[in-house]
């Protein structure tokens, strides 16, 4: 293996590192603020990459505009599952959140599969993401690399969110007391709708990536990624969305470098997520960054 | 003298083994697949709610021990002859091939392999709680599906075993059942019982009061596991062919339907979520087919059951929570006909 190859495998892992975060900063979010696992998180990002091969292949938008359709159209989804299937039950004890938050999951992933069928579609991806470019002895599609700019770009976006705004400040009230929050006159049904729609919309994101990357797009698309990205999140640390995103780049790349390195254990590629969230919850209950979720979050 | 409560164990193994015998006897075919069915998922869903229920520990890894009961007693059965032409990918390690075991011995083993393993990933798990268990324990369950599809030498692989000789019938997966559901009342109903149900209750409180909250949970967990294994035994033993896709987290997400619709943690409120969920998915076949509305011919949809059967699963959970039973058992009932209080 030489030095070529190995950048070039960085560089992938840093690629598919990137998918995981956006979409484990969404679980992330609403964890912290309703202390849910949002089982239909991977779902909704695969909704996202359906709604973006509608807008190019039946509607013929041009690309940018389909993302826009995807990311619109995900953000709208999440927040009406939050207000159909989640706040009636904000009293209820925790169970019964995580079994409504499954069956969405197993209702998108079975709508889809019925009214779209089952057969993974050929995403259209643009020429000039397929572009090969050269960049110091590295050969590797644009795409690659417009990746982990964009999540970095959004990324910045979330934390302005996060720390310069009101909004973000009741979410991080809010993650840090439900009961104070209300006092204090904020709408904490509100704000978290408002987390919905921005994990779900990062989300989106995800799935255009993911089907950019694999060009296609299919029901079950979100199941795995969707659970690997949480596995991300706790690992990084719930809670946090710098854990979430250092999370998924520690998955992402031990995908990558594993099967680049150990051929032999490619069919063991989907175990690693489960694997390393096993070992973390063991010896750190916390994550890499997690604070003491008992405490503070964000 | 014979109490009231152990008449009414009387009359239900009683009434158990005439209905089997009725059913065995004079049920056409299909009816009598159906009732297997039902009977194995008895066994799933009843030790599936000793965890999930009663305990009150988020476990979503039935699938993983299933599919473990499923193999070990699928390679037990299957001769060695027969195994010889069944390994395509790869050689099988030669130990596998000299396995071989009747039927008893083979389903004992499914379970006692399951719980070994449930006895060895409790401390893992249960370091955790809630969520974090959730999402651990479907780690698990995911991790024995990648192993079996990665193993080839033992497991054939994606391909799976076939040719397993079919042992199930009505008086193995209704006995069994029995068997089962008469074990973890007993469970239910003896001081472990009560620890398992303070530790769903209020865990913090049940650890100051003096509860062993881990050898509760651990107990729960292994006793599951165990019959999960030996259903997943019978199950490979009435399908005659097995394969990794079978154990998906779809079969686990099955078994909670079955135990959130009858009522989490009612033993009596897990046969009957079985019963409804079963039968209902038989019936619920026409789902599926081409249908006929309003003079318009629909175009068949399959999977359209199982869209119907998730938007099940969350009309229940908003607006009847506590499913059919809620956490009462068949007793509490009749009590409360009798005395009119509780």
């Amino acid at each position: 293996m030489d030095l070529t190859m190995f950048m070039q495998q960085m560089v992938n892992g840093f690629s598919l590192g990137s998918m995981y975060a956006l979409i484990a900063i969404g679980y992330t979010m609403v964890y912290g603020v309703l202390r849910l696992i949002n089982f239909a998180h991977g779902d909704i990002m695969m909704v996202g990459g359906f709604l973006g091969y509608f807008g190019i292949v039946v509607l013929d938008l041009p690309f940018g505009a389909a993302v826009l359709l995807a990311i619109v159209g995900s953000a709208l989804l999440g927040m009406a599952s939050d207000r159909i299937a989640y706040r009636p039950l904000r009293s209820a004890p925790k169970i019964s959140l995580l079994i409504t938050a499954i069956g969405v999951s197993f209702f998108l992933e079975n709508a889809f599969n019925v009214f779209f069928g089952g057969v993974p579609k050929a995403f259209p991806v643009p020429a000039y993401l397929e572009n090969v470019v050269d960049i110091v002895g590295l050969t590797m599609p644009v795409s690659a690399i417009i990746v982990p700019i964009i999540t970095a770009f959004l990324l910045a976006i979330i934390l302005w969110v996060l720390y310069k705004t009101k909004y973000g400040m009741a979410i991080r009230a809010l993650a840090f007391d439900v009961g104070t929050v209300n006092l204090m006159g904020i709408d904490a049904n509100r704000i978290i709708t408002l987390v919905f729609g921005m994990g779900s919309a990062l989300a989106a994101v995800g799935g255009i990536f993911w089907a950019v990357n694999y060009p296609s797009v299919e029901p079950m698309m979100g199941v795995l990624v969707g659970l690997k990205a949480f596995a991300a999140a706790v690992v990084g640390g719930i809670g946090s969305v710098g854990g979430a995103v250092l999370g998924g780049l520690i998955i992402g790349f031990t995908e990558v470098v594993v099967i680049a390195f150990f051929p032999e254990l490619g069919g063991y590629k989907d175990a690693f997520a489960f694997i390393f969230l096993i070992l973390i919850l063991l010896f750190k209950p916390t994550g890499i960054l997690g604070i003491d979720f008992e405490k503070s979050r964000f | 003298m014979i109490k009231k409560e152990q008449w009414m164990k009387i009359s239900f193994v009683v009434i158990t083994l005439w209905f089997i015998w009725f059913a065995n006897t004079h049920f056409d075919e299909y009816t009598v697949r159906i009732l297997n069915n039902i009977a194995i998922f008895v066994i799933l869903a009843v030790s599936y709610n000793l965890i999930n229920g009663v305990t009150g520990q988020f476990s979503l890894e039935p699938n993983g021990f299933v599919a473990i009961g499923a193999y070990v007693a699928a390679l037990l059965l299957v001769s060695p002859e027969a195994k010889q032409y069944q390994y395509a990918i790869v050689d099988p390690y030669p130990f596998v091939l000299t396995l071989h075991a009747n039927f008893v011995v083979a389903l004992l083993l499914g379970g006692a392999f399951a719980a070994t393993l449930a006895a060895c990933l409790s401390f893992p798990v249960f370091r955790v709680r809630g969520d974090y268990l959730a999402i651990v324990t479907l780690g698990f369950g995911f991790i024995i599906k990648i192993l079996a599809i990665n193993t080839p030498e033992v497991t054939n692989g994606s391909l799976g075993l076939n040719d397993i000789p079919e042992f199930s019938n009505l008086y193995w997966t209704g006995g069994i059942a029995m068997i089962a559901v008469i074990v973890v009342l007993n469970i239910i109903n003896s001081k472990y019982g009560r620890a398992m149900k303070a530790v769903r209750d209020d865990e913090d409180a049940a650890i100051a009061m003096g509860v062993n909250t881990f050898k509760a949970k651990t107990l729960a967990f292994c006793t599951s596991a165990f019959f999960e294994g030996v259903g997943g035994g019978l199950l490979a033993a009435l399908l005659t062919s097995i394969s990794p896709d079978l154990f998906d987290f779809f079969f686990t997400f099955q078994l909670l339907i079955i135990i959130v619709l009858g009522g989490l943690g009612s033993t009596t409120g897990a046969i009957i979520g079985t019963v409804l969920v079963m039968g209902g998915s038989e019936w619920m076949r026409f789902l599926d087919e081409p249908m006929h509305l309003f003079g318009y011919t629909t175009t068949a949809m399959p999977g359209m059951r199982m869209v119907v059967f998730s938007l099940g699963l969350i009309f229940i959970m908003l607006f009847a929570r506590e499913g059919v039973m809620g956490k009462r058992e068949l007793t509490d009932l009749l009590k409360w006909r009798k005395k009119g209080d509780k």
